[in-house]
Order: structure tokens, then sequence, then C-alpha cells
């Protein structure tokens, strides 16, 4: 059966869809995401869609409740490198996909789930290391 | 059966020369056309007439054998068109060939009333068919330059610059109507991808007026920018159109505004992390310190 590989990059979940992507492929990427998540306890999924030209209403839609979804299993999801005429399409059709982080390039979402998830982290170690001390 | 046509064939010296002298003083436009164009143009024409297919009538226009003299006017027409002829103008081209008709038909059939009028009326309706077909092509011919320059419109009024790296500006200028959003809308979104900016200013100090419609349009816009990942200020918003905005209930309250461009950019570049200073001259900071000491 047709998937969409996640990677696996330390602490983030690396997400590319190269293949239109067709209802039940965004089902078993959403299964598969969640799965991923809890297994390797992920801070942070940046879905690429850089390839992707055709969004339709339930792509749209499937994409925000991945990025929902990712936050109750307290991941930070971001979604880089939207075409333009994607956009355009997804405003027009109404959903502007408030809950969903975005990013220009694969760059700049690392750059942002680095900041958002290390500060996490961060804390994390400080808690860490007072409960050591 | 008209015998117009043949008539024309056998005095076609006559015919052309006639018609070329009528055109002379009907066409007044010596300042966009010769004598000499003029002529040639008419030689051409009347070529066409004059060698038409056998068995073509001047009663039925809209058969096979006048397609050359059709695609013949149809270019003339435009080429009027853009060389700023008014549409009468370019209609009396083909209309002073009505008297000289008229006159040919007067030369062959004057001894019968009942020849003449059929003559007469055959040759009133070919020249009337000629010239609306003329006109049409004119106007077609106008339409075309108006749809060009409306395009080039479109083009030069939703220029998108680059302010800094990373940090795009869009200054609008007109009314914006759902087909300029549009344009600007793709623009936008097209030099955000090409310069990979995250910042992206909407200088709207040159939009006379802003309603629910381009404030809705304004939105989609600045929406759609957001779902690609870059961020979007509205800037030059004036008085005017503050109280506007308020009293028409627009809720620009997700939306980064400011009043001036200048404002917005700096704004801009404090969230890519970049700091503004006056440069430094020889001393200038050891002088500044006491003083802000």
């Amino acid at each position: 059966m047709e998937r969409i590989p996640i990677l696996r990059m330390g602490n983030y979940l690396l997400v590319t869809i190269q293949v239109d992507m067709h209802d039940k492929l965004a089902l078993t990427l959403q299964d598969d995401l969640t799965n991923r998540i809890t297994e390797v306890n992920a801070k942070g999924v940046l879905i690429d869609i850089s390839s992707l030209e055709i969004v339709d209403s339930f792509i749209g839609r499937t994409l925000a409740n991945i990025a929902s979804m990712a936050k109750v299993l307290d991941a930070e999801t971001v979604v880089v490198g939207m075409q333009p005429a994607v956009a355009i399409t997804l405003v027009e059709l109404g959903m502007s996909l408030p809950g969903i982080r975005t990013a220009l390039n694969v760059e700049s979402g690392m750059e942002y789930l680095r900041e958002t998830v290390t500060g996490h982290e961060e804390s994390d170690e400080d808690d860490g290391d007072s409960t050591e001390d | 059966m008209s015998k117009l046509l043949s008539a024309i064939q056998q005095n076609r010296e006559w015919v052309l020369q006639d018609w070329v002298q009528r055109l002379r003083q009907a066409v007044r436009r010596r300042d966009l056309i010769s004598d000499r164009e003029l002529e040639s143009e008419a030689s051409e024409i009347f070529s066409v007439i004059d060698s038409v297919p056998a068995g073509t009538t001047l009663e039925d226009f809209g058969s096979a054998g006048w397609q050359p003299l059709k695609e013949m006017l149809a270019a003339l027409s435009i080429s009027r068109a853009t060389a700023g002829f008014t549409p009468s103008e370019t209609a009396i081209f083909v209309l002073s060939l009505k008297p000289t008709l008229f006159a040919l038909a007067r030369q062959n059939w004057s001894k019968d009333a009942n020849d003449l009028f059929v003559e007469v009326s055959v040759a009133n309706d070919f020249v009337d068919k000629l010239a609306l077909y003329t006109t049409d092509s004119y106007i077609h011919g106008r339409d075309q330059v108006i749809a060009r320059q409306q395009e080039e419109m479109l083009e030069l009024s939703t220029p998108v610059v680059t302010l800094w790296d990373g940090i795009v500006a869009l200054p609008l200028i007109g009314t914006l109507d759902s087909a300029r959003t549009q344009v600007v809308m793709e623009s936008l979104l097209q030099a955000i991808v090409q310069t990979n900016s995250r910042f992206a200013i909407i200088d709207i100090t040159g939009v006379p007026t802003v309603d629910t419609l381009v404030a809705q349009h304004l939105l989609k816009t600045i929406t759609a920018a957001r779902l690609m990942g870059a961020e979007c200020i509205i800037s030059g918003i004036r008085p005017q159109i503050a109280q506007t905005i308020v009293h028409l209930g627009i809720n620009l309250e997700d939306v980064i505004t400011k009043a001036k461009l200048s404002d917005a950019f700096r704004l801009a570049l404090e969230r890519s992390g970049r700091k503004v200073t006056r440069a430094d001259k020889a001393n200038g900071s050891v002088a500044a310190a006491p003083r802000g000491v």
C-alpha cells in the first residue's frame, strides 16, 4: 500500500509529501504520524508540501487535524513550502487554517521548531537537573 | 441576378479612379494617411473585389468568395483603430464606394428605371454590409487595444519591491477590485517564494477608499501569505480610512497595521532580528556616550 514516509531527525519528525494527496493517503498519514509521535516521543513535526500542487478542502482539513492532534500529543507542527496557487485555493475555499504554523521552506521551518521546541527541552533539562540536584 | 459585379469588372479603371477621387475628398486626415497610401489601399481592395471567383454575387456577402475581402477590410480597420482614426473616418473609406457604384449603375441602366432600381439597391446593400463589417472590425480592434492597455496597467500597478533581504513591500495604488486583487495576490505570493521573504508589507497609501470588499480582498491576500509562511503588515492607513474601517465594522485585529511604511519596515526589521542604528562617525559613539550618561 502507498504510504508517505516519515523520517525521524532527533526529536523531530520530517514528512515530505512528494505525491498527489488523495483522501485515503491523507488519512493513512494522519494515522502513521500520530503513532510515530507517541512512538519516538517527538517534539516537533515538519510537513513539507512544496511539491503538492493540488489541495482540496479535505486535505486542508486533514492537515489542520494533524496539527491539532500533534498539539494534543505535545508536538509542534509546522507546514512549510506551500505553493502560491495552493495558498490562494485554500483561501478561496475559506480555509485559513488558523491552528497551523507555516514557514517558507524546510530551513526556516526547522529554525522555528528549534526555537520553540528547544525552549521546552531546556526547561525539561533544567527540571531534570534540579531533581538530580 | 445582378449584373453590377460584371459591370464593375468591365469598367475597373473608371470605377477605381472615381472611387479614389471621392476618397480624397471624403477622408480628410492628411496627418494620419497620405494620398498615395490611400490610393494603394483602395486599389488593393479593388483588386480583391475584381478577382472574386466566378459565381460569387454581390447579394451574397456571406459566401466564401468574399472571404479575402473581409480579411483585408478587417486588417485595414484594425490598423486604422490603432492609428487613431475615428469610427466614421474608417467607415467613410468604404462608404465612398457607394456613389461610385451608383454612378456606374446610372451609366449602364439609365434607360430602364426598374433595372436601375434593382442595381442601385444591390449596390446599396453591398456597400452597407461592407461598412458594417468594417465598423465591427474597427470596434474589435479598439477592444483589443483597450484590453491590452488594461493588462499593462494591471501589471504596472502591482510592483513588488524588495526592501531588504527577506522583506518585500507592495505599494498599492488605485482601487482594489476582484480582478486586481487576484493579480496582486499572485504577484505578492510569487515574490515571497522567489525572494524567500518572511515579511511582506502592503502599503495602501495610494488606495483611495477601503470598503468591506477591499478589506476582504486584503484579508484574503494576508491569509494566503500567512499560509505560505510569511507575515503581512499593512501600512499607510489614512485617518479617514481608519474611520471608515471602524464604522464598517471590519475586523482587522488579527492583522498588524502601521500608520506609515517606515514604521512597518522598522517592525519587520525588528522581527527579523535586525536593528537600525545611526552609523558611527569617527568618534561619534564616544562623543555620544558621555552625553547619554
